[in-house]
């Protein structure tokens, strides 16, 4: 019953920590957006925290280069499983209008698995919140 | 067996309120916040999801340590319930705040120095307020147990309201809310990440927590002593603090330790010696 307990409560307090390797703030912003009065995720239990030893759900906005990808592995690995990897943006999903700079490795995906593909120039706060639900389903997943 | 009884069930329904306290908490600040807030349950949400996180640790003492402090405030409540004295209380729980402050400097994150650093400051500024309040108790009531002192026969609030207020700067440090938040860093991420407690993660920040809800509960035990008279006043009494509390952490901005040393001290302990004069002298 614990147990059950304990699987149920993890899609109900996912808490996010958002990286942002260079991205324009266009995303940063549509994301804490989210966290306003306006959207208000906390309802759903999601607290942004800035510390991958707490977090749940690492939100990834920007293009990933040969500089922040290491960055980005080490906060990637930080964070405590079960953990869950989300991309927004062009730019997240595959570098965007930057993807063939000769300092952009592409999406994030090229460098920590991603679960959620978020689109958008910039993402909706409607779309980043229903990119955090999907990958609930993740965590729904590991009930077993 | 009565004191047993009484133990055991301090420690079995504190963290239940505790946790339920910190639910109605994050509501009521989501409201004055104009927005709709998490459900009622949510602490019992997070904690459970962190009991079902990897360990991830970095030494020995930070398990041990945040085991030592859940082990201390569960008994300075159970203490609490049983009737015990107001000294011993008093020792334990701070075993549990040291302890606390032992496992954030285990680790070289600056984080973790410098937001237990703080902690020591902030525990440095609220016992000598705590055990003043006590030895104010004590001075109306000839008594540090508090069997005895819930059979003094009118409100303590008469005589000590100043203590009250007192008791209050304790509270709010010790419940680490706005103008004393920056051990934790509770909302203020950019500062400090979660200053003391950056390094604990998975089970372990979920007994810290569970700690804390044990530690709400034991100074809203305190504050329940000064109007142990009715039961209704008793509950009017704690639930009127916590919301100044909240409406306090919810209209104050973050300030530094240093301010806090001066102004809890200097307030603290005028309120304290005027409380304390007015009594000897009236």
């Amino acid at each position: 019953m614990f147990k059950k307990f304990i699987e149920n409560s993890r899609a109900k307090s996912p808490w996010i920590m958002h990286f942002d390797c260079g991205s324009c703030n266009g995303c940063d912003i549509e994301v804490l957006a989210c966290l306003t009065p306006l959207y208000d995720v906390e309802r759903f239990g999601v607290v942004n925290v800035g510390n991958p030893k707490h977090a749940d759900v690492l939100l990834v906005t920007g293009t990933v280069n040969h500089r922040n990808a290491k960055v980005l592995r080490n906060i990637y690995d930080q964070m405590p499983d079960p953990k869950g990897v989300i991309a927004i943006g062009a730019c997240g999903l595959s570098g965007g209008i930057f993807r063939e700079c000769y300092n952009v490795l592409g999406g994030i995906d090229k460098v920590i698995p991603v679960d959620v593909y978020v689109p958008g120039c910039p993402a909706k706060p409607e779309a980043i919140i229903d990119g955090v639900v999907t990958a609930l389903a993740k965590f729904e997943g590991l009930k077993g | 067996m009565k004191t047993i009884i009484l133990i055991i069930l301090g420690i079995v329904i504190a963290p239940v309120l505790g946790g339920l306290i910190a639910g109605l908490d994050r509501r009521v600040t989501a409201r004055l916040q104009s927005r709709f807030g998490p459900p009622l349950l949510q602490p019992f949400y997070d904690v459970a999801k962190l009991f079902g996180k990897d360990k991830v640790v970095s030494n020995f003492w930070q398990v041990f340590c945040s085991w030592v402090y859940l082990i201390a405030a569960a008994l300075s409540v159970g203490l609490l319930f049983a009737g015990s004295d107001l000294l011993l209380i008093f020792f334990v729980q701070a075993i549990g705040a040291v302890f606390l402050v032992m496992g954030g400097l285990s680790t070289p994150s600056p984080y973790s120095q410098v937001g237990s650093q703080r902690e020591l400051i902030q525990v440095l500024t609220y016992e000598p307020l705590l055990i003043l309040v006590f030895a104010s108790i004590f001075m109306v009531t000839g008594s540090f147990r508090i069997d005895e002192i819930l059979a003094y026969e009118q409100p303590l609030l008469i005589q000590l309201p100043l203590m009250f207020v007192v008791l209050g700067y304790a509270l709010t440090i010790k419940l680490r809310k706005s103008p004393f938040d920056f051990s934790t860093s509770h909302h203020g991420h950019q500062e400090l990440v979660k200053g003391m407690l950056t390094e604990f993660s998975g089970p372990y920040l979920g007994i810290i927590e569970i700690g804390h809800w044990y530690e709400t509960i034991f100074i809203l035990g305190i504050c329940a002593l000064f109007w142990h008279t009715s039961l209704v006043g008793c509950v009017l009494l704690i639930a009127s603090t916590y919301f100044a509390e909240l409406i306090i952490d919810n209209t104050m901005a973050r300030m530094t330790w240093r301010w806090m040393l001066k102004y809890v001290w200097s307030i603290g302990l005028a309120m304290s010696f005027v409380n304390l004069i007015w009594l000897y002298a009236g």
